[in-house]
């Protein structure tokens, strides 16, 4: 008898998705789904809002990654008002910005690292869920949930001074940004209040963080390293001289051999390479690279993509991880997706030190603020998100309405990379098995879990927390449904 | 010379100047009457009703009442509470009032009075009305799903010849404040300022302005609408 397997909903991710597997009659897995199943618009409902209105009103999308949206919007707006692509502003504008995306990406990778993913490598995919979760991390770990709890607060911290309030601030407008720091917030953020919450010790926890997973690593290397590993291209932005830059970069992809097949393109072209494709059962949709089509051109992006695209780091302590983390893959893109965890945690890292660097430099305290130019009437602003690289783009009309909007999220990117995970994993875990476990669902999990999805930012999108897996017969019925609230059940 | 006569304020006798507005001279005593419609400097019109009070027992609107000896005035009762609740709330429920993206948030006295009567939403049906934004100007910016009709932009905003630049279109429940493409054309960024600043939401904004005020420094960030007057 065929079966179909559903996982709903996928939990310890944001936003709201499912999983479907379907078995054959010989219990072998033929295909494997995830979908996104909620959905909400933004961009329909951005049009006819003025423009300078859209850094503010997308960062709805999400409130785990606002700042994200709220700069990307916020890029793609300084062109529209003539003050140029990232470097068009003024040194206090932009180190202001970069110092609070720095603080996102922080306190977002910090946030799914101890208290989403923490719980699988602490105890095992296949604990019991009763223990595999945040208060269990909490009461077996209580220094490491501390320092997630605390790490977290700092970057939210340096978001509140940046942007105004910790989630959905109006700090970065079209130009530029509406406040620097005083020397108060300045002070306090590097120094603490005598407490942890300096800068200093966000280095020191972040390595703290990488010991850690490089230990993990260790004593786990067969699994990790044949855990759901498939090639891959990767994308994402760099500096124009190869270095990690979450800000602002070019467009760079490689394939799975670390050939180049998206060279250093600027940003404002994106829309000549790439595509997006729709299918009938998500709401997520597939982007590509053009020249290479649907089946070839998708590509993952966020902490591992950007380790394998970047040729370094440009700040010490992080470079020297990143050093670790290249020698790992033999020379060739690394695609071990459970690394992914260990490139997210060198990303905290680098977060960390750019972070201590700002807030030593004289330009976060400066009062020239913001830049305007020749007015455009249509901007794209990129930048790699926490999850992977992230597009904006909006046309503008004369009466400054914005016409048209269109937004690539770092999930969506991901979304074939996820499916596919999805399907390697289910492959190995479920083929053949008589008996289909909660633990073996939960390591279907695991594997879209490392990929950090934001379900509601990649489909802008509404409902209820979180995911679901079916198991279908060959005629489509209905054989197996688990929701994590419920116990899997043949019918 | 203005002269001064005895008035009572919520069981409390004040002097305040014969014939000076209520509110204003209320103010004047450290009592707050809270306002929506009413602008210092331009005549008032009781419009929204909201700065009720009982004036010798007798429902009144503040901003057009104006001081009388011994007029014995009470600001504040269940009732009267009550009333200016249903006055935020209907005004919430009747447009299309988004807070999260509004530039004027922070700094907007409907929402502020929506925070101080303790309104996290209205118990009225939201009407959710089609409503357009008006963006042919190059200067301004009438996002009609704000507007509350107060009118304190038609009464306090002239151009240089002294001709108001907004004005009632339509009638009835169809009633919208347009600006006048006459009276409007030429208008210098200064007026512009001034007319967003007089409108007590967030309908008119200037054109390429905005967000520009950081959250903490805004009105009413820190302390509620009425602690200026009574803290």
């Amino acid at each position: 008898m065929t079966r179909k397997i559903i996982i709903d909903p996928v939990t310890r991710v944001e936003g709201h998705g499912k999983v479907t597997i379907q078995l054959d009659d010989d219990g072998q897995v033929v295909q494997s789904r995830l979908h996104i199943v909620e959905f909400r618009g933004f961009e329909r409902f951005v049009q006819g809002r003025p423009y300078w209105e859209a850094p503010v009103l997308v960062q709805r999308l999400c409130g785990i990654c606002p700042v994200s949206h709220h700069l990307a919007a916020a890029k793609a707006m300084d062109v529209v008002v003539g003050a140029g692509t990232g470097t068009g502003l003024t040194p206090t504008a932009e180190k202001i910005r970069r110092l609070m995306h720095y603080g996102q990406v922080f306190q977002s990778h910090t946030l799914h690292f101890f208290h989403l993913a923490s719980p699988d490598l602490l105890f095992g995919y296949d604990a019991p869920p009763e223990t595999r979760n945040v208060m269990g991390v909490a009461l077996a770990n209580r220094e490491l949930a501390t320092q997630a709890v605390l790490m977290r607060k700092y970057g939210q911290e340096i978001i509140a001074a940046t942007a105004g309030k910790k989630i959905h601030g109006t700090g970065a407008i079209p130009g530029g940004v509406n406040k620097s720091l005083s020397r108060e917030e300045r002070d306090r953020l590097l120094k603490g209040d005598g407490g942890p919450l300096n800068a200093d010790q966000m280095v020191t926890w972040a390595q703290g963080a990488l010991a850690f997973f490089k230990d993990y690593y260790r004593q786990h290397r067969d699994f990790i390293d044949g855990f759901s590993r498939f090639p891959s291209s990767h994308l994402s932005l760099v500096r124009p001289d190869g270095a990690l830059d979450l800000y602002h970069g070019v467009l760079r992809a490689v394939d799975a051999e670390g050939r180049r097949i998206l060279d250093d393109v600027d940003s404002q072209d994106y829309l000549q390479h790439f595509r997006e494709e729709v299918k009938s059962w998500s709401y997520m949709k597939f982007p590509y690279l053009k020249k290479l089509g649907p089946e070839n051109g998708w590509y993952r992006v966020g902490p591992l993509a950007r380790m394998n695209v970047a040729d370094f780091i440009p700040t010490p302590l992080a470079q020297e991880e990143f050093e670790a983390f290249r020698a790992v893959g033999g020379g060739k893109p690394n695609d071990r997706c459970m690394l992914t965890h260990w490139a997210r945690l060198i990303e905290v890292l680098h977060a960390a030190e750019c972070m201590r660097d700002l807030l030593q430099d004289p330009d976060i305290l400066g009062s020239d603020l913001v830049v305007t130019g020749s007015r455009q009437s249509e901007g794209i602003g990129l930048l790699e998100a926490p999850r992977g690289t992230l597009f904006h783009h909006y046309r503008v009309g004369e009466d400054d309405l914005i016409q048209m909007a269109n937004l690539i999220v770092s999930t969506t990117n991901n979304n074939e990379p996820m499916n596919r995970a999805v399907h390697h994993v289910a492959r190995a875990m479920l083929t053949g098995v008589k008996e289909i476990t909660e633990g073996m669902l939960n390591a279907v999990e695991v594997a879209i879990r490392a990929y950090d999805p934001c379900l509601s930012c990649a489909t802008h999108a509404y409902g209820q927390m979180p995911l679901e897996v079916t198991l279908v017969d060959a005629r489509g019925a209905v054989v197996a449904r688990r929701r994590k609230s419920s116990v899997l059940a043949s019918t | 010379m203005a002269s001064f006569v005895r008035i009572t304020l919520d069981d409390r006798v004040y002097l305040a100047e014969e014939g000076a507005q209520l509110v204003a001279a209320a103010k004047e005593c450290g009592v707050y009457i809270p306002t929506l419609c009413n602008y210092p400097g331009i005549p008032p019109k009781g419009a929204c009703r909201i700065c009720t009070v009982l004036v010798n027992g007798i429902p009144h609107t503040a901003c057009t009442t104006k001081v009388v000896e011994d007029m014995n005035v009470v600001t504040t009762t269940p009732e009267l509470e009550a009333f200016r609740t249903s006055i935020v709330e209907i005004l919430l429920a009747e447009g299309n009032h988004f807070c999260p993206i509004c530039e004027r948030s922070g700094n907007c006295e409907l929402q502020a009075l929506a925070y101080r009567y303790r309104v996290p939403v209205s118990s009225f049906p939201y009407l959710f009305p089609t409503r357009d934004v008006e963006a042919w100007h190059p200067k301004l910016i009438k996002d009609h799903n704000r507007c509350i009709q107060c009118k304190r932009c038609i009464r306090g905003i002239h151009n240089a010849k002294g001709q108001a630049i907004f004005a009632f279109g339509k009638r009835g429940d169809k009633v919208v404040i347009n600006i006048d493409r006459e009276t409007s054309r030429d208008i210098s960024d200064e007026l512009a300022q001034q007319a967003m600043d007089i409108c007590p939401v967030g309908a008119i904004l200037r054109k390429g302005k905005g967000f520009d005020t950081p959250i903490g420094r805004r009105t009413y960030d820190h302390a509620p609408i009425g602690s200026e007057v009574a803290p």
